[in-house]
């Protein structure tokens, strides 16, 4: 190997890898949305019950997935921060925190613009949307508990627990349609089952949700940068990066 | 061990232990937990007595009348192996057409009736054009036609 890849575990590196790799993500993220859109109103065909109701799809279902899976990286990296002790898997989690709990009430808000005209409800408490709110509650108690701890290291340690503990959510989220009776209906695209759409319509849907990743990991990138710089302010190199910017 | 190691071992049983206590409250749960009763269940007594509850299923080909105030609409919900006629009267979603999936709030009245005081449409994870579904629909009644 000839990369040593723990180098980039220091904050002091990962600062400027991350400001390395953040135009890269951001510029995918901006084409990969124009596509997706573009494909979304105007190449997908209009479905045989729902119309052009259904167009809400193209960022209801990629909303929703990236509220559930950076909810596993954030207790990934807040359990390995935990366990290990290192300081900037710490800040990662609390990085992503913020754009998972935005991903969860877009699924969420989306869901509801979704819901009114297709089932007649806003909201229902059915096992997928209630598991779905715990989710957001779930974010919101991870930062709440950060930001009343004053000590950052302490507040990593009490927000890894609620992380790792919220992890059992997240299968019932995904399997709850599959588990009970819920009005949502079930998963159109799994791993085990061919699509159940038509090609077009899931190629838009792939598109945006590679862009609203890309447009995660911009967006987290900034923030962890933003989270090194203020909690290593007394260290050195912060010190000598403000004499360069002078 | 290392501490480190002990403290991951720790943490992994933790989560473990954690999970495993959720998986059987979820399942002690399980009866508690569906959104709605499918007419056979309610035919087998599930459902609770004098409470409101919710039926779903799918609301039978033919079986929707219109009264005549306009607003109120008798339908059944099938299954397939039991059915259940339900009263309802309001606004029905879009989606509310024969042979579709519902699913209908309210209370079983004595004569059998279910007498609905809300009533949603539960689509399918299916979407395609509508010539693709017409193109299955036809290709469907052929193949019922080549069975029989």
């Amino acid at each position: 190997m000839a990369i040593n890849w723990f180098k980039y575990s220091s904050p002091a590196s990962f600062y400027f890898l991350a400001g390395k790799m953040i135009p890269l993500f951001t510029i995918a993220a901006i084409i990969l949305f124009a596509v997706g859109l573009y494909i979304g109103f105007f190449v997908a065909p209009t479905d045989f019950q729902q119309g052009e109701a259904y167009r809400i799809i193209f960022i209801h279902v990629p909303a929703a997935w990236m509220s559930m899976f950076l909810y596993v990286m954030m207790a990934i990296w807040a359990g390995i921060g935990l366990a290990f002790n290192t300081r900037l898997s710490s800040m990662m989690a609390t990085a992503i925190a913020p754009t998972g709990a935005m991903f969860t009430f877009l699924a969420l808000w989306t869901g509801a613009l979704w819901g009114k005209p297709m089932w007649g409800a806003w909201w229902v408490w059915d096992a997928r949307l209630t598991s779905e709110l715990i989710l957001l509650f779930l974010y919101i108690g991870f930062m709440s508990l950060q930001a009343a701890i004053d000590d950052p290291r302490r507040a990593d340690k009490a927000g890894a627990v609620i992380a790792l503990v919220g992890v059992v959510n997240i299968p019932i989220i995904y399997f709850s349609v599959k588990w009970w009776n819920t009005l949502h209906q079930g998963a159109s695209v799994s791993i085990t089952q061919s699509p159940k759409m038509a090609t077009t319509m899931l190629t838009g849907m792939l598109i945006m949700s590679i862009a609203c990743w890309m447009y995660a990991i911009a967006v987290i990138l900034m923030r962890t940068r933003t989270i090194i710089l203020e909690r290593e302010r007394h260290t050195v190199w912060v010190g000598e990066l403000q004499g360069v910017t002078k | 061990m290392k501490p480190r190691h002990k403290k991951l071992a720790i943490i992994a049983s933790g989560v473990t232990a954690l999970g495993l206590a959720v998986a059987l409250v979820l399942n002690a749960f399980e009866s508690n937990m569906v959104f709605f009763f499918s007419p056979s269940q309610v035919a087998a007594n599930e459902a609770p007595v004098g409470k409101s509850f919710r039926i779903g299923g799918l609301v039978e080909e033919g079986s929707i009348r219109r009264q005549s105030d306009g607003v109120t609409v008798k339908f059944i919900v099938t299954d397939t192996a039991k059915v259940i006629p339900v009263v309802y009267t309001g606004i029905l979603p879009d989606l509310f057409k024969e042979g579709k999936g519902v699913v209908a709030q309210g209370k079983l009245a004595a004569d059998g009736v279910f007498r609905a005081d809300e009533v949603l449409a539960k689509h399918d994870e299916n979407y395609m054009p509508p010539e693709a579904a017409g193109a299955l629909e036809q290709a469907r009644i052929q193949k019922t036609v080549m069975t029989k």
